[in-house]
């Protein structure tokens, strides 16, 4: 898993791709594939009789899936392309498909990212190739991100529910608590930075997908999406309830504005400094990889609660792979996501540390039973597997999504620097999204 | 006699060997035109063409005539982008050119010691590729790890972040300044070493010293290279886009996508997909730099005559 991946924020959102979509499965030059129900058998036969399929992706563990599967079935050539990382990869996509040339079969998608593309009338509709009946092989989140009303965009791959990383270590040195709430949360962010005014309790520098994923636990709905009419509200309770906690720490000064990903980032979670990051359940490898003289010092608890006692969590992260709507051989490609995600590969990509979306998986035992060596030898997926059971449902994303994140800086980001309070700066972030739905044909309300 | 009897003959061949030669020319310059036409006038044409619609997610594409046009003039993150590479223009490439000049004709009175090494040396950073220039310097403008960090430790001083502060500006046309100074520098350098040494002699003779060689010989003698380097600085101010690009992922929060109107017309395509809009902010601003580059051009070559 590559770290744009991550920073770039997905979400099991009960996807919003628009009603108009669904009535779109027939317009591809090969149209028929897609509005006729097809069976297992002609998936089968499709597999058998081969072809050769063009795959967009950078997730790691395809490169093993892909050999796995041509072994399998001989006759099926994957070519599996990695076109760029997050938003680089969409914008190949989008440029692909405007020019209607080069469009790959199957596309990895962020959950946040899907309901552009499924808008924009760009991926197929999966159900008439069986997917629907999948349902209760995805944990609910990821499968809400995935589908909306009878349509099936993709067939989620990993997923992010988020959990307290904390540095063991640095709140032992302070003696600080875990802490179980936000309102613990904060005094423990004001213990640490007492304690020594070099550390911090978290690092954040203004990040679109935290902030959402944050508004999502507190119970927050800022985007609702009912085909192309769109209503934004970043001043909601939920939206609230986060902004005056985080405000807070801001004001006192007990967050380190560090760009998350940067060099100075990692060394901060390495020595210590900064002390622990809320965020999805993909984050392991990253530090292993980016903090690793930190090993050893890190564990995992569940995310902080707005209520004391309660189990509420959010998805911050995780993709699917979809099949475009361009794809000339549809069948076939379901027929390697099915492999992939729903098949032998899911075994195979967790054996390369990918976070699984699959309920299965998520409640094997020896999947719970692995010891971290890095988070000394703590049982970590037991944390993870139920944060992903307690997501909070109901959440959607923007249709255009993607747009709203790279402005974030520009209207949120502005209360990292002091020059305004984050709830107006989420006021202009709502005026921006607003603006550009508007501009774009929606009908977007606040 | 015959001369008499055939003039109509003459103009003839010459017309014909006239014709000929014309085509020959185009000829020559086919390849060039070919390739011009393909790389600088279709992309022009077809960003004309995209700006006079619209294309939207839900609902297509339309014609919009000149609405794009009157929707950027009254933008004022276009605008803002404008102002910050106007002021960025009219304090870094006075500095930048000052220096090179300098520089040049320090290297030009003969006096400095090994001279093709500082040459060399100052040349260097024009041939650091932009993108690594820029990450290298974002490293040392760290105020944690970076040299400005190390800086603050040492005297206890406390300059804040370049990166996160008042200091940003400045910071990116120290980082320009130190790429294109031997660039300009080279420019001024080779046109003095055209300048006749008879009058130089000739000045010495007069008993005119260094300073007034300077000021009456050398400047006026590169006045030309001095505004074709000028007109590239506009330009290349103008097209500020390699070095708040890479910064952007060090400094999010101040480094906005409408920073420079070049990064504007970037993020209005690559993250929101308005095509149409982004041409048409594009082209604002290469009239408005073909404008003001004109204008410094016309004024440049006034002077000379």
């Amino acid at each position: 898993m590559t770290i744009r991946h991550h920073r770039a924020v997905g979400a099991l959102a009960a996807a919003s791709a628009l009603a108009l979509t669904l009535t779109a499965c027939g317009s591809g030059s090969d149209g028929g594939a897609a509005a006729e129900a097809m069976s297992p058998e002609d998936i089968s036969a499709a597999l058998e009789e081969g072809g050769d399929l063009l795959v967009w992706a950078w997730e790691p563990t395809l490169d093993k899936v892909v050999e796995d599967f041509e072994a399998e079935y001989p006759n099926v050539d994957v070519e599996l392309a990695n076109v760029g990382t997050g938003n680089d990869h969409y914008v190949a996509l989008q440029n692909a498909i405007s020019a209607g040339s080069g469009v790959p079969d199957v596309t990895q998608m962020e959950y946040y990212a899907l309901p552009q593309f499924s808008i924009g009338e760009s991926l197929a509709d999966l159900a008439p190739f069986g997917a629907s009946e999948l349902d209760s092989t995805y944990s609910p989140g990821p499968w809400g991100a995935v589908t909306e009303d009878d349509a099936v965009y993709g067939l989620p791959m990993d997923s992010g529910p988020m959990a307290l990383f904390y540095n063991a270590k640095t709140f032992e040195k302070a003696g600080v608590d875990v802490p179980a709430t936000w309102e613990e949360f904060v005094t423990a962010a004001e213990k640490l930075h007492a304690s020594d005014p070099n550390t911090y309790i978290t690092a954040d520098n203004g990040d679109a997908g935290f902030a959402t994923s944050m508004i999502w636990q507190a119970g927050g709905h800022p985007f609702e999406v009912d085909g192309t009419d769109v209503t934004v509200n970043l001043a909601d309770d939920g939206s609230t309830k986060f902004t005056e906690m985080w405000q807070q720490m801001l004001d006192d000064d007990l967050v380190a504005t560090v760009p998350a990903w940067t060099d100075e980032w990692f060394q901060g979670l390495g020595n210590g400094e900064i002390a622990a990051l809320v965020t999805g359940a993909w984050m392991p490898a990253n530090l292993e990889s980016g903090a690793a003289p930190a090993s050893g010092d890190w564990r995992v608890a569940p995310m902080p609660q707005w209520t004391a006692g309660a189990k509420e969590t959010a998805e911050n992260g995780g993709s699917a792979l979809s099949v475009t709507e361009a794809s000339e051989q549809k069948a076939l490609a379901y027929g390697f996501l099915e492999y992939a995600n729903a098949g032998d590969g899911v075994a195979t990509r967790l054996e390369g540390g990918n976070f699984p979306a699959t309920l299965a998986d998520l409640t094997d035992e020896a999947f719970l039973a692995e010891e971290s060596e890095y988070f000394g030898g703590q049982k970590i997926n037991e944390v993870l597997s139920e944060s992903a059971t307690s997501v909070v449902t109901g959440w959607q994303y923007l249709p255009y999504q993607v747009y709203a994140n790279s402005v974030f800086p520009d209207t949120v980001g502005q209360s990292y620097t002091g020059s305004t309070p984050l709830a107006d700066g989420l006021a202009a972030w709502q005026q921006s999204i607003v603006g550009y739905g508007n501009e774009q044909g929606f009908t977007v309300g606040e | 006699m015959t001369t008499l009897a055939s003039p109509p003959a003459v103009p003839k061949i010459q017309g014909r060997m006239r014709r000929r030669s014309r085509w020959a020319g185009w000829g020559f310059v086919g390849p060039f035109m070919a390739v011009f036409a393909l790389v600088f006038l279709a992309p022009i044409v077809y960003s004309l063409y995209l700006s006079l619609f619209q294309t939207q997610l839900v609902g297509g594409t339309s014609f919009v005539g000149l609405d794009n046009y009157a929707r950027a003039l009254g933008d004022p993150q276009f605008w803002d982008g404008v102002g910050r590479v106007t002021l960025f223009l009219l304090v870094q490439v006075p500095v930048m050119l000052g220096i090179s000049l300098l520089v040049a004709l320090a290297i030009d009175s003969g006096r400095l010691y090994g001279r093709d090494f500082f040459r060399l040396t100052i040349f260097l950073p024009y041939a650091v590729p932009g993108v690594v220039a820029a990450l290298m310097w974002g490293f040392m403008y760290g105020d944690r790890f970076g040299l400005v960090g190390n800086f603050n430790d040492l005297f206890g001083t406390s300059i804040p972040d370049p990166l996160a502060s008042v200091l940003l500006l400045p910071a990116i046309g120290n980082i320009v300044t130190w790429q294109f100074v031997g660039y300009n520098m080279l420019i001024f350098y080779s046109a003095l070493r055209v300048v006749p040494v008879s009058l130089y002699e000739a000045a010495e003779i007069d008993g005119a010293g260094p300073w007034r060689v300077i000021s009456a010989i050398k400047v006026p003698a590169i006045r030309g290279a001095l505004v074709v380097a000028t007109i590239f600085s506009i330009i290349g101010s103008f097209q500020l886009f390699n070095e708040p690009s890479i910064l952007q992922s060090l400094s999010p929060n101040y480094i906005s996508t409408h920073y420079t109107p070049n990064l504007y017309a970037y993020s209005l395509s690559f993250s929101g997909q308005q095509y149409n809009y982004s041409a048409t902010v594009a082209i604002i601003m290469g009239v408005l730099t073909m404008l003001v580059a004109y204008a410094v051009q016309l004024r440049g070559m006034r002077k000379e005559a």
